[in-house]
């Protein structure tokens, strides 16, 4: 039997075919004239990553924590201590759901929807394999840098209606810090936009895709798409509040920042928020960079793993494996590092990443006009 | 750009552009608001309670309030003997207990002229050294936190942890140890004591390396701690600062060795100062560094204490208390280097009866914290942060 008629039996091939056929089926089904199905399509990666970002988002963080910081973390609720976050869950739950009385209801209940609406929208575009994206837009990536900035309207009523101090100085440092921050990730991400020529975020996977797996990933595509790539993934960051770039949640100065008044479901909202940001930015940055849900591995002549590990099914693998991946990162980085000053995070946005951004900008449109 | 006029809380501010006066900001009432930082804050150490008056997030003045955790130790002391002031006096500074009875026993001893046993003196230099290690740790680790790094937090505590267990296994408690009695020691150490010291010795020395390399080695830590929060020798010396906070700004000061007690004029030992080389001499960074090369000095007594330690053989850890403690009527001022700087004990005696009629602690850290307003004085909150963190206070201690 050669290679070809082997893979064409395998086991993720036809997982993939199956997933097809199921979809496109779900995707003709309407109700009252409502596209129904494509409704159903269009949540489901929403609900794996809400899932996936409370229990093992926060799980993995307080387990890789431990581990870093020679304790065992979690242990105690199930094997492993793995249904931890189900049992906090259930406990912010049941907890009582506090107003302040001398806060801002409206905008105090509002806050905490607002941010969760403008983390998950930009799921609409992520393409999560060649046969699933929520929302195929020719400018998708544009939508996913502007989407972002609704978190800040978010945080900006949850610390001013929260009467509170701290959470104003947490709201407004997230505000100003966001903001700025996203001026070179924007950049950084243009360069990798200019490499494909395109915003259609599945588009820009598609032209990543090749025999030799990574080596047409964008990040190895020209000599120059390791700056934005770096810039970005630092940006990212800034923009999700993670350290060294937590100032707005500061533990040790501002006690929590702006959800310090938050507690119960409303707390577990902005935690949950938080989580999927960081997912997001990992997947936009292993969609632009990293070739998405393309294999990394390469064809080794009648090896040809690139088309073994490809396929719909598989491109969900990929694209998961890279985010968290880079969840990874960003766990490691909290854990080991210390906390940038207010004005210290404002000079490495505006004297360092942006004038970089820029650079690396000009030097992407010179490789692509003149060198391929 | 120049302040015209400022009337009331209103002020106009204007810009000169080609002769022509152009109003940038006019009558913005801008305000400064009180912050209350405390005593419910995670970085206060405790119960401190800073009233900050800011300007945005700069700070124009910060006033520590305290009382929450007065204890009412002096007026207690009146009311007990001697010998059981010492578990008080393991209540000022929690984190050193050690430390803290050893400067009360140095001061009754010194009331009652009473020698005693040069094995107990090597056992309580032994102890004290360790706990101030133990108490450094927890200084370090703690600033690691204040700057939001948080796993050399853990690693400290990881280390304190054995040296807690070493404790408790000489005196039975982990904190609160009541072990180092007027005129003696509550116990001999047991049996492998000083060996399970040494393996400690040997384990700890690359751990510190490892803190350092987490902490001093990290660019951002540097800069969150280079050149804030910076305290002039002079300055220093009139506020009354002692220890690890008064050798940051330079000043080689170290009771140990200016105004030597027990058995430390045998032993060898740096005074550690920083060299202005890594850190600007009294900012954050050169107490920081302190206490860390500090811990190495520790070992290094501890070390020597081992190898000097007469042996066991005969030795009665209270052959030289007392059985009543009445000193005849006078008063004492004695000190010790405790971990945070200078305990003093004011003991006053009427010969009469078996309790002391005064008994006032000098603590480091309070006077240490009275120079808080000075320090904070137009810094960011995140350095307030790091000042008080850097400040290393026990509330135990300054509120008493």
């Amino acid at each position: 039997m050669s290679t070809t008629a082997l893979s064409q039996f395998s086991m993720p091939f036809l997982m993939g075919n199956g997933l097809n056929s199921w979809s496109e089926a779900l995707v003709g089904f309407n109700l009252l004239g409502l596209p129904l199905g494509l409704i159903i399509l269009a949540a489901i990666p929403l609900v794996f990553i809400a899932l996936y970002s409370l229990t093992y988002g926060v799980y993995g963080e307080r387990k890789i924590s431990a581990f870093m910081q020679d304790r065992l973390g979690p242990m105690e609720v199930g094997k492993w201590g793995i249904l931890q976050t189900l049992a906090d869950i259930l406990k912010l739950i049941q907890k009582e759901d506090i107003v302040p009385t001398s806060a801002d209801k409206f905008l105090f209940v509002i806050g905490p929807g607002i941010l969760f609406v403008g983390s998950f929208l930009a799921y609409a575009v992520l393409p999560f394999s060649p046969a699933f994206i929520g929302a195929s837009l020719n400018v998708g990536l544009y939508y996913a840098i502007a989407i972002v900035a609704i978190e800040v309207v978010g945080i900006l009523a949850a610390g001013w209606g929260s009467n509170n101090k701290w959470s104003l100085y947490g709201a407004i440092r997230s505000v100003a810090q966001i903001v700025s921050y996203e001026i070179p990730a924007a950049i950084a991400l243009l360069c990798g936009a200019m490499m494909a020529g395109t915003l259609d975020m599945q588009q820009i996977n598609v032209l990543q895709s090749g025999a030799y797996g990574f080596a047409h990933f964008f990040l190895f595509q020209s000599p120059i798409a390791w700056l934005p790539f770096l810039i970005y993934f630092i940006a990212s960051l800034a923009e999700v509040n993670r350290a060294p770039f937590d100032i707005p949640e500061a533990e040790s100065e501002l006690v929590a920042g702006y959800f310090t008044e938050y507690s119960g479901m409303k707390f577990a909202v902005i935690f949950l928020a938080e989580y999927g940001s960081m997912f997001m930015v990992s997947a936009i940055i292993s969609v632009v960079f990293l070739g998405g849900w393309n294999s990394p591995l390469p064809n080794l002549g009648s090896f040809a793993l690139n088309d073994w590990t490809n396929g719909p099914v598989w491109g969900a693998f990929w694209m998961i494996m890279k985010g968290f991946f880079f969840i990874f990162i960003q766990m490691w980085l909290r854990w080991t590092l210390p906390r940038l000053r207010v004005d210290q995070l404002m000079y490495l946005c505006w004297k360092v990443l942006t004038p970089f951004a820029f650079i690396s900008f000009v030097l992407t449109a010179i490789w692509e006009i003149y060198v391929p | 750009m120049q302040e015209l006029d400022t009337v009331g809380q209103g002020s106009v501010r204007v810009t000169r552009i080609s002769e022509k006066l152009v109003i940038l900001e006019k009558d913005l009432a801008t305000e400064q608001m009180v912050l209350a930082m405390g005593p419910q804050h995670p970085s206060t150490h405790g119960v401190l309670k800073l009233e900050c008056l800011t300007d945005g997030e700069v700070i124009t003045e910060a006033i520590p309030v305290l009382g929450y955790l007065h204890r009412c130790f002096e007026k207690c002391c009146e009311n007990i003997d001697y010998p059981a002031v010492v578990p008080y006096t393991d209540r000022l500074d929690y984190l050193a207990g050690m430390n803290s009875e050893f400067a009360y026993a140095l001061a009754v001893e010194k009331l009652l002229d009473i020698e005693i046993p040069r094995r107990a003196e090597f056992i309580r230099v032994i102890m004290a050294e360790l706990n101030r290690i133990a108490s450094h740790l927890v200084a370090i680790g703690t600033y690691g936190i204040d700057l939001g790094a948080f796993t050399p937090f853990l690693f400290c505590f990881r280390d304190r942890e054995i040296i807690l267990g070493l404790l408790e296994w000489a005196s039975g408690a982990r904190m609160l140890y009541n072990y180092i009695w007027i005129g003696g020691l509550a116990c001999d150490v047991p049996a492998d004591f000083l060996k399970r010291v040494r393996e400690f010795i040997t384990y700890f020395r690359p751990k510190a390396v490892e803190l350092q390399e987490l902490l001093t080695g990290n660019e951002i830590f540097v800069k969150r701690t280079y050149g804030v929060g910076i305290m002039p020798a002079d300055v220093a010396i009139n506020y009354g600062w002692s220890g690890p906070m008064l050798r940051g700004s330079g000043v080689k000061w170290d009771l140990r060795r200016n105004d030597p007690y027990s058995v430390y004029p045998e032993i060898d030992f740096k005074v550690v100062v920083p060299d202005g080389k890594h850190s600007v001499i009294g900012d954050c960074l050169s107490r920081h560094i302190v206490r860390a090369v500090e811990m190495e000095e520790s070992l290094k007594i501890i070390e020597q204490c081992i190898d000097k330690i007469p042996s066991s053989e005969g030795f009665n850890s209270r052959s030289a208390i007392p059985k009543r403690i009445r000193p005849k009527a006078g008063e004492v001022y004695s000190r010790a280097e405790n971990p945070r700087g200078e305990l003093g004990f004011y003991i006053e005696s009427d010969g009469k009866s078996t309790k002391p009629i005064r008994c006032k602690a000098r603590s480091s850290c309070f006077v240490n914290l009275s120079a808080m307003k000075d320090l904070s004085k137009g810094q960011l909150i995140p350095d307030l942060v790091a000042i008080i963190g850097s400040i290393d206070i026990v509330l135990g201690e300054v509120d008493r």
